[in-house]
């Protein structure tokens, strides 16, 4: 199976089409709902995300022992209206589950980024290919903080590619 | 008249949440072994494989199944022959934050619907329908709310025709689309008043996945099924693992319908005191 490493440079995008299996390593960040809206609001996308892949999850709390506890993708399409502001701000790679809106598509093909879809409800599978976890930002945001995770041959499905094509209807 | 301590109710809840979140139902695991047998595309066999071992993993290691663990619902029937010492109320919602702090779970409640702010473990919405007898049984359905979102309602006229009530209902699970973590298991409400239509439909959630269900069960998780939505919305024969619908009577002016969808991650978790 292709494998990917982060940062994900354009060399790498062009070459992922829409259905591919890829295996990604490197670092990602968590961020859902709140986060986006925060980041908006304090204009951090530059400073936090420039060139980084966000990863729409919510973990659970850390069992003790762990690296992380459950850590499946969140509903994508809930982060649609704050997207395109992202990825006009330099984020190449996003990671989550479900279909996203027209705008974020296009957003996707002008910005030359990427989609990709992860195994949807197998947190507890997906917690396995993370080696560290830590928070980075917004901490009073409990499960919806941002999370810094380095992330070893993680499964993705490229669910929307740089060209803009999909793998929904 | 039979008493129960209310610190028996909160140690059972601590413990049902925990079961719940852990170990994912027998029959829904059944469910998907056989779906996984079904299908014949290497993509949707490949992500019902890794829906199963994620199950497996959960047991083994004690994670949380689905890292949305829920807006706790707790259903209760509560025999009108015994007598609770103690707050109730209060012993369910201890009962439920005991068990997901033991268990390293999501603290995904939110005090104020429109403030947001921090986020809780509680309070758990809480179902209780008094029943003949001296016992007490206690369900907890973590309800995730990807799917919860696509829950829908829809009054129909009395003289609907069936194919509009089943049309609505296969419209939902089409709506829902690849969003929702499919496969699904369809809960459908019928009749009652328009709030209890949509409890309906989410206790019939409750009811195993086994057998093969009425003929209008049949009918709709075939359509369903021909939807091509499959596992994670990517194509397969498997769209819903079940479709369960619950009625009740209703008004000469109505048809109340509603469906409450669930993820492939459907978890309860009952006992009795």
């Amino acid at each position: 199976m292709k494998k990917i490493h982060t940062p994900l440079t354009q060399d790498q995008i062009k070459t992922l089409k829409a259905g591919d299996a890829v295996l990604l390593s490197g670092t990602i960040y968590t961020a859902r709902d709140q986060a986006h809206k925060r980041l908006l609001e304090r204009r951090d996308q530059d400073r936090l995300f420039k060139g980084q892949i966000i990863y729409y999850c919510g973990p659970t709390k850390t069992p003790k022992g762990k690296v992380i506890g459950a850590c499946g993708p969140t509903t994508s399409c809930r982060m649609d209206n704050f997207t395109p502001a992202l990825l006009k701000a330099g984020l190449v790679g996003m990671i989550g589950k479900g279909s996203r809106s027209a705008e974020v598509r296009a957003a996707i093909e002008k910005h030359k980024a990427v989609y990709f879809l992860t195994f949807a409800g197998c947190g507890a599978l997906l917690s396995k290919y993370i080696k560290k976890a830590s928070a980075a930002a917004y901490k009073d945001l409990g499960p919806e903080a941002i999370y810094k995770l380095e992330v070893k041959d993680f499964p993705l499905i490229v669910g929307i590619d740089s060209r803009g094509r999909g793998v929904y209807r | 008249m039979k008493t129960i301590k209310a610190r028996a109710i909160e140690r059972l809840v601590k413990d049902l949440c925990i079961r719940a979140n852990l170990r994912l139902r027998s029959d829904v695991y059944a469910a998907l072994r056989a779906a996984h047998a079904r299908e014949t595309g290497s993509r949707a066999r490949e992500i019902l494989k890794a829906i199963l071992k994620n199950a497996q993993v959960a047991r083994r290691e004690d994670l949380a199944i689905c890292q949305d663990t829920g807006l706790p619902c707790v259903f209760v029937e509560l025999g009108q022959d015994v007598r609770i010492a103690g707050g109730f109320q209060g012993a369910i919602n201890r009962g439920v934050e005991a068990g997901y702090k033991a268990a390293s779970l999501r603290n995904s409640v939110i005090r104020d619907p429109l403030v947001r702010g921090a986020s809780g473990y509680v309070p758990a919405v809480i179902h209780v329908d008094i029943v003949r007898g001296s016992r007490v049984k206690i369900t907890v359905l973590p309800k995730g709310f990807g799917c919860e979102n696509k829950t829908q309602l829809r009054m129909f006229i009395p003289t609907a025709k069936i194919e509009q009530v089943k049309r609505f209902i296969v419209d939902a699970v089409k709506a829902a689309g690849p969003d929702a973590c499919p496969p699904y298991v369809v809960g459908v409400g019928i009749g009652g008043t328009a709030d209890l239509a949509v409890l309906l439909a989410k206790k019939a959630l409750l009811r195993k996945c086994a057998g093969r269900g009425s003929k209008l069960e049949q009918e709709l998780l075939k359509e369903i099924n021909c939807l091509n939505i499959g596992p994670m919305g990517l194509g397969g024969k498997t769209t819903a693992l079940a479709v369960h619908i619950q009625t009740y009577p209703t008004h000469i002016a109505g048809l109340p319908v509603a469906v409450n969808i669930s993820c492939h991650a459907l978890r309860s978790a009952s006992a009795v005191l």
